[in-house]
């Protein structure tokens, strides 16, 4: 078959377990690791970094509460955008630049994978009725109507070095030599910035720690979630934030993904990347302490800046790059 | 499209610099307040000097690094300073007023930059320059410029709309030709300072006849 052309059987499945497993459990640590920066940084005392998996254990064991009038939509939501996360998660290569299923690792495909996730989180919202939720489920769309296309235009930026949208073909193309300076890169990765914001339910946009009922956008959908699947919805929004992040390290920062996955190498570069999600966590942990919230009326201008960078990166690469 | 718009590629620091101006020329569209405004123009005048000094380092032209002086002396110092004490004299603190809102504004820049750049890549195979692929950025800047003067209502942001047209248009006499004669270069920055002055002094003129800085009351001026 052409899935795990280069791989056996056996190896293909282990090397998509590991991968998988690594994104479930860090996760939350990563969660944890901003949520600890962010006390630090606002002179608060720090929860550490366990908390969100105490949190997520906490929230299997509790006593499932099911809303009058829920649908089946609402029972079936949060085990499939979890799910969704969790096969994203195989397609963003970060132990090595080919995982098994590269001949699916569509940059595209994953975009596509994350806005079902949205839709369904939003078709969810709204299955009740309720006010909070259904706002939410608006907000988050009017959010997304947006940052959507300015990912798919990061997307096709970072793809013209390597004239396709498969990740691994593109990470090979950045692999072949040191990246330089390139103007086209630094707007995509601006871009990309405000989009992860954005798409995240990160600060200016939306506050994640918030429960104010008028400012919230992400937490309004989760509202009438309580235990094992509103712990569902939480592990896969924290591993969202994850996937974003590796994902922009493919395109931004990709040096020291190694090539095979070999154990040696495989240490290493885990090592390196650990180094870099510590770093990445702790900036956007700065950024969420130095901005206040966007008005909500503000929040189009902000993606269609995000919207508008990633444009200008593409055409750049064309008068600059040739 | 693609083969139109193919043009060799430019060292990347030149390069960053002249995008970097650019994204200067957005934010100056962008922006809401008066007195940041300012400080964008400011902004965009060090870039200018450094995209200058830069284009004069990759291609050995020692004249263009007297250009870079004159930029930083003229537009990062004194019209910045002259500016700033103006919106000082005249209490002009509040928010710009536009015509178009501002996502609208940044999307027709979008479509004025895709025009531009078609536009320039053919004078840019036309040129000999480091910086050739440039010329198209300095042609948007320009066009992104003269649309701040259309969307805007204020005198005041329609004078920082035609300095960032001026800055524009330098920027692409470097690209294109590593700049005009020293003496147009000088005659043209003092021609932009005595404007500056003389629109100051207009603007107190508009003001004591309208006690608005709004354009649309010089539609109905009575002409005698």
């Amino acid at each position: 078959m052409a899935l795990a052309s280069s791989f056996h059987g056996s190896l293909a499945i282990a090397i998509s377990l590991l991968q998988m497993a690594f994104v479930l459990f860090l996760a939350p640590l990563l969660y944890g690791w901003i949520g600890t920066v962010r006390a630090i940084l606002q002179n608060r005392s720090p929860a550490g970094i366990l908390q969100p998996w105490r949190n997520l254990v906490r929230l299997f064991r509790k006593e499932m509460i099911l809303p009058e009038g829920h649908s089946p939509l609402f029972l079936a939501v949060p085990p499939l955008f979890f799910s969704i996360m969790a096969v994203a998660a195989l397609l963003v290569p970060f132990l090595g630049t080919s995982p098994p299923l590269a001949p699916v690792a569509d940059a595209v495909t994953l975009v596509g994978l994350f806005s079902l996730a949205r839709f369904s989180m939003a078709m969810a919202a709204m299955d009740l009725g309720t006010p909070f939720g259904d706002m939410g489920g608006r907000r988050e769309m009017m959010v997304a109507f947006l940052t959507e296309p300015a990912t798919l235009m990061i997307l096709f930026t970072v793809s013209l070095w390597s004239g396709s949208t498969s990740i691994p073909s593109i990470l090979t193309s950045f692999s072949k030599g040191p990246l330089p300076f390139h103007p086209s890169l630094l707007i995509a990765a601006m871009a990309f910035i405000l989009v992860f914001l954005g798409e995240n339910a990160r600060l200016p946009i939306d506050n994640p720690s918030t429960h104010l009922e008028l400012t919230m956008i992400h937490e309004a959908m989760l509202l009438e979630y309580s235990g094992p699947l509103l712990a569902l919805m939480e592990w896969g929004s924290m591993q969202k934030l994850l996937l974003y992040l590796l994902l922009g390290i493919d395109f931004f920062a990709p040096a020291g993904i190694p090539r095979t996955f070999a154990l040696s190498g495989l240490l290493e570069g885990g090592i390196l990347l650990l180094g870099k999600l510590f770093i990445l966590g702790a900036l956007l942990a700065l950024i969420e302490s130095l901005f206040a919230k966007l008005r909500i009326f503000r929040v189009p201008e902000f993606t269609a800046l995000a919207y508008l960078l990633s444009t200008l990166g593409f055409l750049l690469h064309f008068v600059l790059e040739g | 499209m693609a083969a139109s718009f193919v043009s060799p590629p430019t060292s990347p620091l030149v390069g960053f610099l002249g995008s970097a101006l650019l994204l200067s020329s957005f934010a100056m569209l962008s922006m809401r307040r008066m007195a940041s405004l300012v400080r964008i123009f400011a902004l965009q005048g060090i870039l200018l000097t450094l995209s200058t000094l830069s284009v004069a380092l990759a291609a050995g032209e020692p004249h263009l690094f007297f250009s870079a002086l004159f930029t930083l002396a003229f537009k990062v110092l004194l019209l910045p300073i002259l500016l700033f004490r103006l919106l000082e004299r005249l209490h002009i603190r509040g928010e710009v007023e536009v015509l178009l809102n501002v996502p609208t504004t940044m999307v027709v820049g979008l479509f004025v930059v895709v025009f531009s750049f078609a536009l320039a890549a053919p004078i840019s195979e036309m040129a000999n320059t480091v910086s050739r692929g440039l010329i198209g950025v300095g042609l948007a800047a320009l066009l992104l410029s003269f649309l701040m003067m259309i969307t805007r209502r204020k005198a005041v942001t329609q004078v920082l709309g035609f300095l960032g047209m001026e800055n524009a248009l330098f920027f692409s006499a470097i690209n294109a030709t590593y700049g005009m004669p020293m003496v147009v270069e000088l005659g043209v920055a003092f021609d932009v300072l005595v404007g500056t002055f003389v629109f100051g002094i207009f603007f107190f003129q508009i003001r004591e006849t309208f006690e608005s800085f709004d354009l649309k009351h010089m539609d109905n001026t009575p002409t005698e």
